[in-house]
C-alpha cells in the first residue's frame, strides 16, 4: 500500500454519471451524478427513501443500475457484485454489523481470506497485520478481544478494519453513528480523518447534519431519487443542508414554553430485574416523572433501559420494586392494567411491538381500544366507527398512503408506520407517555413531526418519559435528564443546563465531576 | 403536468399489469394448479399400475355426478370434513396448528354416542343434548392441550398427537363396555336411539333415494358462516388474529393472549367434535372398534389448506374432498385401487404447501421482466 499524504487531491476516485435505478415503476435513482475526489470525505445526504442507500448499493455492486455509468479512478467499470467491488478497492461498512460474536477481533477480520501457513491459519501474522492497521489509523483495537466483550464503537472499528484488510481505498460508511455515544462519534470522526490523511476516500451515508459539518469535506444531497446539489460543507450551514434535503424550510428549535411540573404521575422505586441469562440488569433504579415535564432517560444501549420500559409497559416481570401510579403499586401489572391506569407508550421496536403489520391501519389504530365503545358493542366490532376514526387520524396526523385506513400498515413507509403509532398513543390521551427511540430511522421531516407531538403532550400537562440513544434528541426535548448506567440512575441534570460532554461521561459510567483528562486516560489501550 | 399526461398514458397498461399481478398473488390460482398436479401425479400412478387414468377418472367423475343420489352421498361424506376443516382453519388463524382435530373428532362422536344410547329423551332435545355433550368433550380435549402449552410450555403439536391416541384407545375401551357394546354386534357399539338421529324426514329420504341424507350439511354451513362472522366482525376475531399475526404486538396492546388462546382452542375443539357427532348421528349411527385412526381430523387439515384457512372456503374444499372420497370408494368397481384418491389428495397438499415456491418463481420472473 503506497502512502499518499494529501487530503482531497484532484484525482477523481469515484465518478457516477446519470445513474438511474428503477424497481418496477418506482424510480429510486433518477439521473444521479456523483463525483468523489481521492482523499476526501464525501457525505451523501438525504431523507429515508431518498435513494442514497440505493446509490451506494449500486456502487458496491449489490444492484445493477438501469442506466448510467461508473468509473473508478478514471477507468470505466461494470460492477457485477460486491466481490468485484472489493477487487476494485471499494469497501462498505453496513449499519448492522456482521461479526461473529464468540470470535476474536483478528478472527473476524480475516474471516473468508485467512492467511495460511501450510495447512494451518497463520493467525500470528494476521494478528500483527491487524495491529498495524489499527495503529496506523488510531483505532486502538485489541486484536485478541472477543467481539461479544467489546463496545459497539469498537465493533464498528473492527468492521472498518475488515474492509481495510481487504485492501479498500474507497470506504462506504452506512449511517455509521446510529448507535454510538457522543465520545465514540468524536473518535470515529478522528479515525475518518486519519483515513483520508492516508489517501483513502470515504463516502458517508447519513441524515445527521451535525456530523456532516464535523466530518465531511463535500456533501451531495439527494431528494426523492433526484440529484439536488453538491456543496462544500464549509460554505453552508446545517439549516441550509436541512432545507435542501427536505425541500422546504425546517424548524429545528422545538417550541417549548416553560411549565412548572405538577404532581408525580409515576414513581418508580428501587426496581430490580434480571435478564434472561439471570444477570441483574436493573439494580435498584429510582425514577419519578411529573405532570407537565419531559424526563429524558439518557444512556448507552444495554444499561437497563429496555428492561425498565418493558416493566413499565407490562411486557416483563421484575424481581422487586414498586411502580406507583395514581396512588397504587402497579409493579408487575400486565399491559392491559397499565394502559388502563394511564400508561401509553411508543415502543422501541415498532414492527415487533407497536404494529400488527398484516392488519389495516384502521385496525392498528384501535389496538388497545377495539373492545371499547364506540369501536365495538357487546363483542361486535363497529367497523363504521373504526374506519371513521382512522380517516380522522390519518388526516390529522398526515399518515400517507393509508387510503383512509384500509391499507395494511406493513405497506406504509417506516415514517408513516411510526405516525400510526404516535397517532394512536397520543389520541389515547393517557397521563403518561413513554417514548422509546421515537425517531429511530426517521428522516428530518418525520422527526420534526414526532418531536412536535411529544412536546404537545407535555404542554397538555401530561407526563412524558423519553428514552433515547440520540443524545441530541434527549437534550433538545427534555426538561430534566436522568442518566442511566449499569442498571441505576447515576445522575440528574436540568434540561437547559445539559452539556453533551458531561452527559457523555456519565453515560460511560463516570460521575458528573470527573474531568476530561481522567476519562481520556481511562480510554487508553491496555495492550501493545 | 407533463408527468400527469405520461401517467395517463401508462394507466391502461398498469391496470392490466395490476390485474395479472393480483391474480399471481391469489391463493386460489395456486390451489387450482395444485389440484391439477394432484390429478396428474395420481394419473401417473394409475398408469404405471396398469390402469387407464382416463377410465379411472371418468369413473370417479361419474360416481359423483351421474345421479342426484350420488351427489347427496358426496355431501354426506363431506359434512364431517367441513367441520374438521373449520376447526383446523380457525385455530390456524391464531397461529396454532390443530393436528389434534382427529382426537377431538373422536371424543366428540364418543360423547354423542354415550348420550345417544344411554339417555332417553324426546327427539329434538335428545339431538341437542348429544351435540352439547360432543361440544363439551371436544372443548375439554383441546383446552387441556392449550393449558399444557400456556402453563407448562409444552409444544402443542406433541400433546395434540398424544391426545389423538388417548382418544383412540378411550373410544375402543368405551365401545367395549357392557352398556355400550352391542351384544352379538361384533366389534361395534349399539346404535344410537332414533330420537338422537338427524336424518331428514322419511318422505324426503324416499324422494332422494338416499337413506342417510341428514341435516348435517346445514349445520356445517351455519358453522362456517358463524366462524366467518367471528373472525371478521367480532372483537374475539380481532384478538385471535392479532395473536396469530403478531403475538408481541398483541401483548403490548394489552390483549390477554392466554385467555384468547383458551377461548379459540375451545372453539376449535368444539368444531371438530361436532363433526364427529354429526357423522355419528347422521350417517354411521354407531362406532366400530378402530383398527387405525380414521383420519377425519387429518383430512380436515387438507380441507383447511385447500381453503387457505377461509371458513367459507372450507365448505367448498370439504365438498371437494367428500366427493373425492365417495367417488374414490367406487374405483374398485373397475379394479383400480381406491388409494389413488389418497395419492391425489396428498399431492395436492404437497403442492399447496410448496405453492410459495411457484409464487416465488413466477413473481420473480415477472419482476425480472420489469427490471429489464
Amino acid at each position: 500500500m503506497e502512502k499518499t499524504s494529501h487530503i482531497a487531491s484532484n484525482v477523481v476516485a469515484v465518478q457516477m454519471t446519470d445513474i438511474v435505478k428503477k424497481f418496477g415503476n418506482f424510480v429510486a435513482n433518477d439521473h444521479i451524478n456523483l463525483t468523489v475526489n481521492k482523499g476526501e470525505v464525501h457525505a451523501i445526504l438525504g431523507e429515508n427513501g431518498a435513494g442514497k442507500s440505493t446509490l451506494m448499493n449500486v456502487l458496491y455492486g449489490l444492484y445493477k443500475p438501469t442506466s448510467g455509468s461508473i468509473s473508478i479512478f478514471g477507468s470505466p467499470v461494470h460492477i457485477e457484485n460486491p466481490r468485484h467491488a472489493i477487487e476494485l478497492g471499494i469497501g462498505m461498512v453496513h449499519q448492522h454489523f456482521m461479526l461473529v460474536e464468540p470470535f476474536t477481533v483478528t478472527e473476524n477480520i480475516i474471516l473468508g481470506m485467512e492467511p495460511t501457513k501450510g495447512m494451518t491459519v497463520d493467525i500470528k501474522s494476521a494478528r500483527q497485520q491487524v495491529l498495524e492497521l489499527s495503529e496506523r489509523y488510531g483505532m486502538h483495537v485489541d486484536p485478541d478481544a472477543k467481539i461479544e466483550d467489546i463496545s459497539v464503537g469498537m465493533q464498528q472499528r473492527v468492521e472498518i478494519l475488515k474492509v481495510l484488510y481487504r485492501g479498500a481505498n474507497i470506504l462506504i460508511l452506512d449511517e455509521p453513528t446510529a448507535s454510538l455515544t457522543p465520545q465514540e462519534i468524536e473518535e470515529l470522526i478522528n479515525i475518518i480523518h486519519n483515513l483520508t490523511a492516508d489517501g483513502k476516500t470515504v463516502l458517508l451515508i447519513t441524515h445527521k447534519l451535525k456530523e456532516i459539518k464535523a466530518a465531511a469535506d463535500r456533501c451531495t444531497i439527494i431528494r426523492q431519487g433526484k440529484y439536488i446539489d453538491t456543496v462544500d460543507v464549509e460554505a453552508v450551514s446545517e439549516h441550509d443542508l436541512a432545507s435542501m434535503m427536505v425541500g422546504r424550510d425546517v424548524q429545528f428549535v422545538v417550541d417549548k414554553q416553560p411549565i412548572e411540573p405538577g404532581e408525580v404521575i409515576i414513581d418508580v422505586q428501587n426496581i430490580h430485574c434480571k435478564d434472561y441469562r439471570g444477570v441483574e440488569v436493573l439494580k435498584g433504579l429510582n425514577l419519578q416523572v411529573r405532570r407537565g415535564e419531559i424526563v429524558g432517560l439518557a444512556g448507552v444501549d444495554g444499561n437497563g433501559q429496555t428492561e425498565l420500559v418493558e416493566i413499565l409497559t407490562g411486557l416483563r416481570k421484575g424481581e422487586a420494586g414498586k411502580v406507583i401510579i395514581g396512588g397504587k403499586d402497579l409493579f408487575n401489572a400486565d399491559a392491559h392494567t397499565l394502559f388502563d391506569k394511564g400508561v401509553s407508550s411508543i415502543p422501541a421496536d415498532r414492527q415487533k411491538h407497536g404494529l400488527i403489520l398484516d392488519y389495516s391501519v384502521a385496525y392498528n389504530l384501535v389496538l388497545q381500544n377495539h373492545d371499547l365503545p364506540p369501536f365495538s358493542k357487546r363483542g361486535i366490532l363497529k367497523k363504521d366507527a373504526i374506519y371513521k376514526h382512522a380517516a380522522e387520524l390519518t388526516d390529522k396526523f398526515d399518515i400517507r398512503g393509508a387510503e383512509d385506513g384500509v391499507k395494511e400498515v406493513g405497506k406504509l413507509s417506516g415514517g408513516n408506520q411510526q405516525k400510526v403509532i404516535i397517532a394512536r398513543e397520543v389520541t389515547n390521551d393517557k397521563d403518561l407517555l413513554i417514548a422509546v427511540n421515537p425517531t429511530r430511522g426517521l428522516d428530518v421531516g418525520a422527526i420534526e413531526f414526532v418531536h412536535r407531538y411529544i412536546v404537545e403532550q407535555r404542554n397538555k400537562n401530561k407526563a412524558v418519559l423519553l428514552v433515547s440513544f440520540e443524545l441530541d434528541e434527549i437534550m433538545s426535548l427534555s426538561d430534566r435528564i436522568e442518566v442511566i448506567y449499569n442498571g441505576k440512575i447515576v445522575g440528574s441534570v436540568p434540561g437547559d443546563q445539559a452539556d453533551e460532554k458531561v452527559l457523555g461521561l456519565m453515560m460511560a459510567g463516570g460521575s458528573k465531576h470527573e474531568t476530561k483528562e481522567q476519562s481520556e486516560q481511562k480510554d487508553k489501550p491496555k495492550y501493545s | 403536468m407533463k408527468q400527469k399526461n405520461n401517467q395517463n398514458k401508462k394507466t391502461n397498461r398498469n391496470i392490466v399489469k395490476n390485474v395479472t399481478q393480483g391474480l399471481l398473488h391469489q391463493n386460489a390460482l395456486y390451489t387450482v394448479i395444485a389440484i391439477f398436479f394432484g390429478f396428474l401425479v395420481g394419473g401417473i400412478f394409475l398408469w404405471s399400475a396398469g390402469f387407464s387414468p382416463f377410465e379411472a377418472y371418468a369413473k370417479l367423475f361419474n360416481s359423483v355426478f351421474s345421479r342426484p343420489k350420488y351427489l347427496i352421498w358426496s355431501v354426506i361424506y363431506a359434512t364431517p370434513l367441513m367441520f374438521t376443516g373449520l376447526s383446523v382453519a380457525f385455530s390456524y388463524k391464531m397461529g396454532v396448528f390443530n393436528i389434534g382435530a382427529e382426537g377431538q373428532y373422536v371424543v366428540g362422536s364418543l360423547a354423542a354416542l354415550c348420550v345417544g344410547i344411554l339417555l332417553d329423551a324426546p327427539p329434538i332435545l335428545h339431538v341437542l343434548l348429544c351435540m352439547l355433550a360432543a361440544i363439551a368433550a371436544g372443548m375439554v380435549w383441546s383446552l387441556l392441550v392449550a393449558i399444557l402449552r400456556v402453563r407448562f410450555g409444552i409444544n402443542e403439536v406433541l400433546s395434540f398427537i398424544m391426545f389423538n391416541w388417548i382418544a383412540f384407545y378411550l373410544s375402543n375401551y368405551v365401545i367395549n363396555t357392557e352398556v355400550i357394546h352391542k351384544v352379538g354386534g361384533g366389534e361395534a357399539s349399539k346404535d344410537i336411539r332414533q330420537s338422537a338421529r338427524i336424518l331428514l324426514p322419511q318422505s324426503v329420504l324416499n324422494i332422494l333415494k338416499n337413506d342417510k341424507a341428514n341435516y348435517g350439511i346445514f349445520l356445517a354451513i351455519i358453522a362456517a358462516i358463524a366462524i366467518w362472522f367471528i373472525l371478521t366482525k367480532t372483537t374475539l376475531g380481532y384478538r385471535v388474529q392479532a395473536v396469530g399475526l403478531n403475538p408481541h404486538a398483541a401483548k403490548y396492546g394489552g390483549i390477554n393472549s392466554n385467555k384468547t388462546m383458551y377461548i379459540a382452542m375451545s372453539l376449535s375443539g368444539a368444531l371438530a367434535a361436532l363433526g364427529g357427532a354429526i357423522q355419528l348421528m347422521g350417517n354411521s349411527m354407531r362406532i366400530s372398534q378402530f383398527a387405525g385412526q380414521e383420519g377425519f381430523g387429518f383430512q380436515g387439515i387438507t380441507v383447511a389448506l385447500i381453503a387457505s384457512s377461509h371458513p367459507i372456503g372450507c365448505i367448498f374444499a370439504g365438498l371437494f374432498y367428500g366427493a373425492m372420497k365417495y367417488g374414490g370408494s367406487k374405483l374398485n368397481l373397475i379394479d383400480a385401487p381406491t388409494e389413488v384418491v389418497d395419492i391425489i389428495m396428498g399431492t395436492i397438499v404437497l403442492f399447496i404447501a410448496i405453492s410459495h415456491v411457484f409464487r416465488y418463481i413466477i413473481t420473480r420472473r415477472q419482476k425480472k421482466k420489469e427490471d429489464n
